[in-house]
């Protein structure tokens, strides 16, 4: 596979869902992370996963990128592309960018070098050798630096930055990528609540061109930007809906008390 | 220019450097032997081989200090541009050996064999020994760093597994049927490029070679680690997993910066043998791996010019005290090392540049 990224017609998204998650198992040491998942995220949908701690949200952005193997079960970007075939490299290449739960930015370089690396160039050793931006290349980290807000923060090193700035310098990585799918991991947690507005603005805003799935536990948040929500829990899909449904449906109450 | 002078401490010890690679051979060259200008033999090749482990240092700060890659078997590298400079030096002695055999070094004629192996062929022309020099060690990294970074080994894993090879390579040195000459190594040279190898104006072409290549190299790594395949090393070495999830191959990265580093550390390898006179399979002992870590972690690493400092300073120190009390040197080295680690993370230089931000 090439340094570059998809041809544009090698993705096909003429069914509607962008990406197909089917009958997915996954076990550590005879623990069920995931258990008969199955998932269609919509091409430019922004989807909210919600569920308890442990529910394995975060297991299934790790099948999806390539970073852990289901025992059984596929996954597809749209109707053509096996994501089960790729690594971490080929799937980022190919479109899908992920922010981890755990906020991280290369602290040792500066906020503007941050973005620099994301970008969406050629990035085999050769060609990142002798990489030099160009002129758009720059406007265009300008431009993301400006809707992250980390715009006076350019050549600070990322290690300085705040909790929930580091947060908006991962999501502006995953901008720079021009990525088809985004899914993000807590993007909220640690922030204040101006900052939370500001994301929710941020990630409404890039819905429609993009495929979003955001897992967050802070439901004030979840309402505010989701019109599909779906429950995981131990491993499989509780039930999907919008947030007013999710949160009336008694198993999804009996999840979250009991549990 | 820029790439030497990025700041002041750098620009400083490169302007030491070119001096001493200038000028100590030229007063050499042009002043009588009584002179006060004029350095003996035994100092020029001494400065020779301090440049020699001051680019061996260098080569490692490049996979530790930047990609944190902690290599503990950088010292293998060496050693095979060592070997492959010192094969060149055994056929340029020719017909002057003890047993006066034109084709075959002396050991061979001690071990009765009759021909030259086929991995000696060759060396005996000065353009593919030095091809070697570089190409050994660096095919040795690729195939290594191939195997193990593409199953993902790192951390101290890796540390382990070079320490492994380097050991491996000693005790194969070691063995008389290898063709290396056994524990002897390769000695008694006599000339190289037709010059007398004991000579004083040989010496000081010699001093001048690794003062030249030294900076070259820090040049070029300076270049490269200014370079977005820098960043890219450097953020490796911070979030290894960050760096795939942008879409590179992580793997290839390390590879490429573990062999160029081999490749430099190849290239010191074969400046040292000529300057000391001999290479013998003690250059693979894991000892001295460690001690190029301690030196680059001395200096101050990730920065270049720290293990550039660092190796020459913890030399220095050795040569000082190998001739004054010998069996206390690992102690003293030891110690160095645990206070360094201890209070000055960035090493000697973290002591220069918190200064400098002070001011
Ligand atoms: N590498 C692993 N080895 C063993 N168990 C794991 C591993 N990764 C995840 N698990 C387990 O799988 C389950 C699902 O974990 P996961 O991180 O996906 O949960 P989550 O829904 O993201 O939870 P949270 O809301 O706390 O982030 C947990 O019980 C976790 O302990
Ligand atoms: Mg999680």
């Amino acid at each position: 596979m090439s340094g570059l990224a998809l041809k544009p017609d090698e993705l096909d998204v003429s069914h509607g869902p962008i990406l197909y998650l089917e009958g997915i198992n996954l076990s550590f040491d005879g623990f069920k992370a995931l258990n008969n998942l199955s998932l269609y995220i919509d091409a430019g949908e922004l989807r909210c996963v919600i569920g308890p701690n442990g529910a394995g949200k975060t297991t299934m952005m790790d099948v999806i990128t390539g970073k852990t193997r289901p025992d059984s079960g596929s996954v597809f970007f749209g109707q053509t592309i096996d994501l089960l075939k790729m690594d971490e490299a080929a799937v980022a290449r190919a479109g899908i960018c992920r922010k981890f739960q755990k906020p991280t930015v290369f602290e040792a370089l500066s906020v503007f070098e941050n973005l620099e690396l994301a970008l969406a160039v050629d990035k085999t050793v050769w060609k990142t050798l002798f990489a030099k931006l160009n002129g758009i290349q720059r406007d265009r980290i300008d431009e993301v630096l400006a809707i992250i807000g980390l715009t006076e923060q350019r050549s600070r090193p990322a290690g300085v930055l705040s909790h929930g700035q580091k947060q908006w310098l991962e999501i502006g990585m995953l901008l720079m990528q021009d990525p088809k799918v985004m899914l993000v991991d807590e993007p909220v947690a640690g922030m204040t609540h101006q900052e939370i507005e500001r994301t929710a603005e941020l990630l409404l805003s890039l819905r429609g061109e993009r495929s979003i799935v955001v897992v967050e536990h802070d439901m004030e948040f979840v309402r505010t930007i989701a019109s599909r929500v779906t429950v995981l829990h131990e491993g499989s899909v509780l039930t999907e809906g919008t947030m007013d449904e999710v949160q009336n449906d008694p198993r999804v109450i009996q999840v979250y008390l009991g549990g | 220019m820029n790439l030497f002078f990025q700041d002041k401490l750098a620009g400083s010890l490169m302007a030491v450097i070119a001096c001493i690679t200038v000028f100590i051979p030229l007063f050499n060259l042009l002043t009588p032997v009584d002179s006060v200008l004029h350095f003996s033999a035994y100092t020029v090749s001494l400065l020779g081989k301090y440049l020699t482990f001051a680019l061996l240092g260098l080569s490692l700060d490049l996979v530790w200090g930047y990609c944190g890659i902690l290599a503990l078997g950088q010292g293998a590298f060496f050693a095979l541009g060592g070997y492959a400079m010192g094969m060149y030096l055994m056929r340029q002695i020719g017909t002057r050996g003890v047993y006066g055999n034109a084709e075959l070094p002396d050991f061979m004629v001690f071990l009765n064999w009759k021909e030259l192996p086929w991995f000696w062929q060759g060396f005996n022309h000065f353009g593919f020994a030095m091809l070697m020099v570089v190409l050994v060690p660096g095919l040795l990294a690729l195939v290594f760093g191939w195997l193990a970074f593409r199953s993902r080994v790192t951390g101290v894993y890796l540390s382990i597994i070079t320490q492994a090879l380097t050991y491996a390579l000693l005790l194969a040195f070691f063995r008389n049927e290898m063709g290396f000459g056994g524990n002897n190594g390769l000695t008694d040279f006599k000339e190289l490029l037709g010059f007398n190898i004991q000579s004083e104006g040989l010496r000081s072409l010699l001093l001048m070679a690794t003062g030249l290549i030294l900076l070259l190299a820090f040049g070029v790594s300076r270049w490269v680690m200014n370079s977005k395949l820098g960043r890219v090393v450097t953020a490796v070495r911070d979030q290894e997993m960050r760096v795939r999830f942008l879409g590179y191959r992580v793997e290839h990265f390390k590879l490429w910066i573990f062999v160029f580093s081999a490749m430099l550390a190849g290239i010191a390898g074969a400046l040292y043998v000529p300057q000391v006179g001999i290479i013998n399979p003690s250059e693979f002992s894991p000892l001295n791996s460690l001690e190029i870590v301690i030196w680059v972690a001395i200096g101050g690493r990730g920065t270049l010019y720290g293990a550039i400092i660092g190796a020459v300073l913890v030399n220095y120190a050795k040569s000082l005290l190998t001739g004054w009390a010998p069996e206390i040197w690992l102690f003293f080295l030891g110690t160095t090392f645990i206070l360094v680690t201890v209070f000055l993370p960035n090493g000697i230089l973290g002591l220069f540049r918190s200064q400098e931000q002070k001011l």
